[in-house]
């Protein structure tokens, strides 16, 4: 090859390797929906077609959103832009998944700016914000109340018969917050320390207190829908809640800031939610992504989010002709930034506690103030001392050393040695699917289980021993009568597990003697029929019987008021009989299927002449079906009833997304209680896998008691 | 007569969420009303649901995502059950038939995986896909499922084969067969209804399943309808109608099996349960 040949060879792989650059691709993540998700790819469209690099636009559903993210950037797999709520802003920075972009921020309203700031630094530029403000039904009402005072004497005037005055989530911190802080209460103190019991916010628990316990001009329990619902109906008056409540609504509304908090004179100030775009750690294409970034917020990327998205766009020079967002503008001039703190969620969680209790007329606002700072200082409490892993070693190797002995044991014995030598093939045939349980089920299984014994914090693992298990076997942070204990839970999950099968096993049992019968018509079609719950994937049956359990539009309510004749509204997640109860309905809908579908197989290997025989001696339907059909049916349903155990007392989804744990996490089982230690109360994947190491080996054991009660190896 | 009557009626109950998801999936309303009819009213029916689910919708917004999503469910699906199959039958029947040490053992350990929780498995999870390289890829989410759905099957398919009398085999490998060509031309054939259960049951851990492809894949181009389905119901809003359409678009195909597979699920799973 001559010189010039390997010159023109290098000068074309050059400009291989020159023109991507030139071309760059970039990835941004967000949750946004709907028309917020249109505005984004058609700012990245329009931003594209302009410079000629590409922006790939991925959508992550909003409740994976924090976890993808929390898993993806660290192992390098992240994007190079993020959008995301500004209050993640204390986490992520401590985890070092977002860096500073140093684009000054001018242009952007101030309180917009200030939210991006977290500990002296300026992340990410802002895009929107987003607070509550008050609602009310022109219809209604001809104008917006000033004061307090005010709107509890106008919500009276329209409560009753169905109606309510006010509609807002009274019970989540998040909505109460626009009332703590106009009762003059804020959960941080200047230095930084967290009160939640202050008179003041004492006087505001007093106030929600009021509109949901003394007044009922609120609902007790509230959600989107059904404020949707409600306001659809003409049945609200006023509704507390951001603008996007708008989307989903058929009739004129119109919008105002709240208002003032008569007995202190403070406005009721919300929480400002400021979303931003974020550069990613690790970004492959960070210079390009800073300039995709500058458009999108900029004024350009601003008009098009406004007008397609119809967000309140933070960009200062463009504002809204639009009404909903002219009040959402007014009302972020005396919103408060959401603060950023890693454990402000800590903080949301306490007060979610102690809102539900008061708000239900449980306990006195008094003992909710207290309540909440005991509940904030148990999920807080400063993760054990450090613990010297060298004894662990040690102990580990020895039980892998005695495993081992153990497993080799026989080998010593030259016969032994023969015969595994001899069926040397046979294991061939079991390799692979032992090689991949070992791979994708048990080194996961084994690395979550070793997370164990440490505390983690903010990516931070500290070894500490044992320690989390004492914590949870001694129940050092709650009296084992607390939901929160570990002790209630499992007596909560063996309940769980226990009533659902009996219901399982016996509508299944009663289902497949029925469609034994000869005589019964159109067998196929009754089984077909049956089977169907079994079909439908579980989230979705999970989320269709928790709309139908809603108390004031839920189909049960509405049945049941149809056979009772009059109005019935059972608050089905209020207490805990009637929360576990939707629960244990829900899965039962789910389980009995596979029951029926077992027996009636089972059935078919019963003779039916035994019967036939002890029915010609005179025996009765359940004298036969007590001794002739039921100890053949036994022993073919045993496997399956324990292996339906397992997956009951496992059976997440269901609890997760029905009762949710309410009332008080007092319907939560210790899968679903794992889960909230390790995703919802700051990451405590430690305690969350002591949980899990724990659920193991009461499921061990009680599979190898439930062999023993057999007396042959099921499980 | 009064058993026909309670059958009738036990089974309308238990159609009646179904009916109430029909309703809110042909309804143009934005959620759940108090009306217990669970029947939509005809003059309001419309299949603009359907429509918007598929992206068929608005022609300006329309595109192929939906039937992407649908096909990515579909291979995952698939490829689950077969893989899960071939994992599963080869040791399911090496259990059944030969007594080599540490037989016992093994079953019981398959077992035992069906006892670990899956909550602390998600981050370890995902940091061996990634450095093993399939991370956003439909492969990686089919070696994840067909795994999971490993120790059911080994447990149904290894109870079917106790059944099957060994004479069959005997006689085939008499007549020069090889253990393997035993397997497969006698064993197999004979298994059918087994293999249609677990099968099934392979596929629905794949065709339901969210968790995980949320997480592990990273475009929406490879996510699977479950996660798309998810994203209808947030915490702000929740597209009810949407979620309706797409629950029963995702649920339509799997009550398809189960009708077509109905003869096979009882006799299969009903040896696997009398011999355990």
């Amino acid at each position: 090859m001559t010189l010039r040949a390997l010159q023109l060879a290098l000068f074309v792989i050059a400009l291989g390797l020159a023109l991507p650059a030139q071309a760059a691709e970039i990835v941004i993540w967000h949750a946004w929906r709907d028309v917020e998700e249109t505005s984004l790819k058609e700012v990245a469209a329009e931003w594209s077609k302009r410079t000629g690099h590409t922006v790939i636009v991925n959508a992550t559903p909003y409740d994976a959103y924090n976890k993808k993210v929390e898993a993806a950037i660290p192992q390098n797999n992240g994007p190079d832009l993020l959008i995301a709520p500004h209050d993640k802003l204390g986490k992520w920075t401590t985890m070092g998944l977002v860096t500073p972009v140093g684009i000054p921020m001018t242009g952007h309203l101030p309180s917009t700016i200030s939210a991006l700031e977290y500990e002296g630094t300026a992340w990410g530029l802002p895009l929107a914000y987003k607070s509550v403000m008050l609602f009310y039904d022109p219809e209604k009402i001809s104008t917006p109340p000033t004061t307090t005072d005010e709107l509890l004497s106008m919500a009276r005037k329209h409560t009753g018969d169905g109606s309510y005055g006010l509609v807002y989530e009274a019970s989540t911190a998040y909505s109460h917050a626009a009332w703590m802080h106009g009762f003059g209460a804020s959960p941080y103190d200047a230095d930084g320390s967290v009160h939640l019991d202050s008179d003041a916010h004492v006087a505001s628990l007093r106030f929600a207190h009021q509109l949901t316990v003394v007044d009922r001009v609120v609902p007790k329990r509230t959600s989107y829908s059904l404020m949707t619902a409600l306001y659809n109906d003409g049945k609200a008056a006023f509704v507390i809640s951001g603008p996007w409540f708008v989307g989903g609504l058929e009739r004129p509304i119109a919008a105002a800031p709240l208002p003032t908090v008569s007995s202190t004179g403070l406005p009721a100030q919300p929480f400002l939610g400021v979303d931003g775009v974020f550069l990613a750690n690790h970004a492959n294409e960070p210079e390009v992504a800073k300039e995709f970034m500058a458009f999108l917020a900029g004024p350009q990327g601003a008009r098009i989010r406004q007008e397609t998205g119809k967000q309140a766009v933070s960009w200062a020079a463009i504002t809204s002709q639009d009404p909903i967002l002219t009040a959402l503008a007014s009302q972020a001039q005396t919103a408060i930034a959401m603060p950023a703190d890693p454990n402000v969620n800590m903080v949301f969680e306490a007060q979610n506690w102690a809102l539900r209790r008061v708000n239900r007329g449980l306990i006195s606002p008094e003992a909710g103030g207290a309540e909440a700072q005991a509940y904030y200082n148990n999920i807080t409490r400063p993760p054990p001392e450090p613990a010297n892993p060298v004894p662990y070693i040690i102990l580990a190797l020895f039980t892998l050393l005695g495993g081992a002995a153990f497993s080799f044991y026989p080998m010593l014995d030259p016969y032994e040695r023969k015969r595994v030598w001899d069926h040397r093939w046979d294991y061939a045939w079991v390799l692979p699917s032992a090689f991949a349980m070992v791979l994708l089920v048990v080194v996961p299984f084994m690395t979550g289980a070793a997370v164990s014994l440490f505390a983690h914090d903010a990516g931070e693992y500290t070894f500490v021993g044992f320690k989390n298990f004492f914590d949870i076997l001694l129940s050092r942070d709650w009296p084992i009568t607390s939901p929160m204990s570990f002790y209630y839970t499992l007596v909560v999950t063996v309940l769980w597990t226990f009533t659902n099968l009996i219901l399982h096993v016996g509508i299944g049992v009663a289902l497949a003697l029925i469609l034994r019968e000869p005589w019964i018509r159109m067998r196929g079609m009754w089984r077909a029929l049956l089977i169907i719950p079994w079909a439908v994937p579980n989230y979705i049956t999970a989320l269709i019987w928790k709309g139908m359990f809603n108390a004031q539009y839920g189909a049960v309510n509405a049945l049941l008021g149809v056979f009772a004749g009059a109005n019935v509204e059972i608050d089905w997640f209020g207490q805990f009989a009637t929360s576990f109860c939707a629960n244990l309905i829900t899965n039962t809908w789910l389980g009995f299927p596979f029951m029926m579908v077992v027996t009636l197989g089972a059935l078919q290997s019963i003779p039916r002449e035994l019967e036939e025989a002890a029915e010609v001696d005179g025996a009765s339907y359940f004298f036969r079906f007590r001794h002739v059909v039921w100890p053949l049916l036994k022993p073919a349903l045993l496997p399956a009833i324990i292996l339906g155990s397992v997956w009951t007392f496992n059976m997440f989804n269901i609890i997760y997304l029905v009762s949710a744990g309410e009332p008080d996490g007092g319907t939560e089982i210790l899968i679903s209680e794992a889960y909230k230690w390790a995703f919802q109360r700051n990451n405590r994947y430690g305690y969350a896998a002591a949980y899990a190491v724990l659920i193991f080996f009461v499921l061990l054991a009680y599979s190898r008691g439930a062999n023993r009660l057999v007396g042959k190896a099921v499980i | 007569m009064a058993t026909h009557l309670f059958l009738l009626v036990f089974t309308m109950a238990t159609l009646y969420p179904v009916l109430w998801v029909i309703k809110m999936a042909l309804t143009d309303a934005s959620g759940f009303s108090a009306d217990p009819w669970p029947f939509p009213d005809p003059a309001n029916m419309t299949l603009d649901n359907f429509k918007e689910v598929m992206g068929l919708g608005d022609p300006k917004t329309s595109n192929l995502l939906f039937f992407r999503q649908l096909g990515n469910s579909l291979i995952v699906s698939l490829a689950t059950a077969a893989v899960g199959l071939a994992l599963s039958t080869i040791a399911a029947y090496a259990l059944s038939r030969w007594d080599f040490p540490g037989k016992d053992r093994s079953m019981s350990a398959f077992l035992v995986t069906q006892m670990f929780p899956g909550v602390v498995m998600l981050i370890p999870l995902y940091i061996l896909l990634s450095k093993l390289g399939m991370l956003n890829q439909l492969g990686g989410l089919v070696l994840v499922y067909a795994t999971t759905s490993v120790p059911f099957s080994v447990w149904t398919l290894k109870g079917y084969f106790d059944t099957i009398p060994r004479e069959l085999e005997e006689a085939a490998l008499l007549d020069g067969c090889t253990r393997m060509q035993t397997f497969f031309w006698v064993i197999l054939p004979l298994a059918r209804p087994a293999l249609a259960v677990t099968g099934l049951f392979s596929f629905m851990t794949a065709w339901n399943e969210f968790i995980l492809a949320a997480t592990l894949m990273t475009n929406e181009q490879s996510y699977t309808l479950p996660v798309v389905l998810q994203s209808y119901v947030g915490d702000f809003d929740a597209a009810w109608g949407h979620f309706a359409a797409g629950a029963i678009l995702v649920s339509l195909p799997v009550m398809l099996l189960f009708f077509l597979l109905q003869k096979q699920l009882v006799e299969g799973l009903t040896a696997g349960g009398v011999k355990g």
